[in-house]
């Protein structure tokens, strides 16, 4: 993080604004305007497309160099949390079990 | 008059299952915000100015990463557009409401309070014209879930300043987004999504100001869109 604390507040209060703005934008408008189809389908994939965009770096390029091998211990602890979260749907057992496997790979794995 | 206490009450009631999930993850946005190097003041600034999780997370790691605020706040923007929804849908039930109150219950709209209080509007009878009272139960939903997410995210902010950075906590951000993403790939068309977008992403990761998220975020939307689309048509024929 390299911001002053003024552009940080910035940032934080524009992101409120924009936040705010889109819940107030169609109750204010009363119902009068509808949310197009085709957007209503794009909704569906926001989740899945912006959060895999933040996860394949985070585990495959950990640092900014890419790393595919069984030494990357955030390779192996991610895939690992994706398994439990797949098999169980508990999104809180898969965090702590994640994080737990990342400390054992990160003591067990060469650097 | 006692109706209004009644509903604000029971829409506290109806959120009270579902705050048992929030609590934990109003602390885990408290403690990787500061891993992700947030002061604790912005970081509890964030829970009330803004009040939405996921783009809490987003926002705080991409902030820890020096992401310029343009792609903060646009990125904001897509990650909280499912809002557009909720607003949409509740819009019809609030009409007869006076701006303050919209004013107030829009802040409130989150995932879960929405959940909360549309049904309430759904069940029928609706409540007679004049007489005030389902608005109070979502006011109920939506100020439980706002106590307890403030409540939680400074227990977490609290928590995050004992926590050594050597825990690696900074890591629970993409553990929680794999644990909300991957239960959420039912079909073909959502993996596909996801599958596209990291793989953009990966490509595009060397790219200035974090340009590659958006970029990747995109892409995975359009070819979610294209994957499902012969699906829709089909559908359609039939």
């Amino acid at each position: 993080m390299n911001c002053t604390p003024l552009a940080l507040g910035l940032i934080i209060v524009s992101m409120g604004i924009v936040t705010y703005a889109i819940r107030l934008s169609l109750i204010m408008l009363l119902g009068r305007v509808e949310v197009p189809p085709l957007m209503q389908r794009a909704l569906r994939f926001v989740p899945p497309a912006v959060l895999s965009a933040i996860i394949f770096p985070e585990l495959l390029r950990p640092g900014g160099t890419v790393n595919l091998s069984l030494g990357n211990p955030r390779l192996l602890a991610g895939t690992l949390a994706a398994l439990i979260a797949w098999r169980t749907k508990n999104v809180l057992l898969a965090i702590i079990l994640g994080m737990l496997a990342l400390w054992m790979f990160q003591v067990a794995l060469p650097e | 008059m006692p109706s209004r206490r009644c509903e604000f009450i029971a829409g506290v009631k109806a959120e009270l299952p579902i705050l048992l999930g929030v609590s934990p993850f109003g602390m885990i946005y408290g403690v990787l915000a500061l891993s992700a190097g947030l002061p604790a003041t912005m970081a509890f600034m964030m829970s009330f100015v803004v009040y939405a999780g996921s783009a809490q997370f987003v926002g705080a790691q991409l902030i820890g990463t020096g992401a310029p605020g343009i792609v903060i706040v646009f990125t904001t923007f897509i990650v909280n557009l499912r809002h557009i929804l909720y607003s949409a849908s509740v819009a019809p039930h609030l009409k007869r409401l006076t701006a303050r109150w919209r004013c107030l219950l829009a802040y409130l709209l989150t995932d879960e309070a929405y959940a909360v209080a549309i049904t309430r509007f759904n069940k029928e009878p609706a409540p007679p014209p004049g007489l005030p009272s389902t608005e109070w139960y979502f006011l109920g939903a939506g100020l439980a879930q706002w106590s307890v997410w403030q409540a939680s995210t400074a227990v977490g902010i609290a928590l995050g300043t004992q926590i050594p950075p050597g825990w690696a906590l900074d890591f629970t951000i993409a553990l929680t987004f794999i644990a909300l993403v991957v239960p959420a790939l039912t079909d073909r068309s959502s993996v596909a999504a996801a599958v596209s977008a990291g793989i953009v992403a990966m490509l595009t990761a060397s790219w200035p100001y974090k340009l590659g998220l958006i970029v990747a975020s995109i892409s995975g939307i359009v070819v979610g869109l294209l994957v499902e689309a012969p699906r829709v048509s089909i559908g359609r024929q039939q």
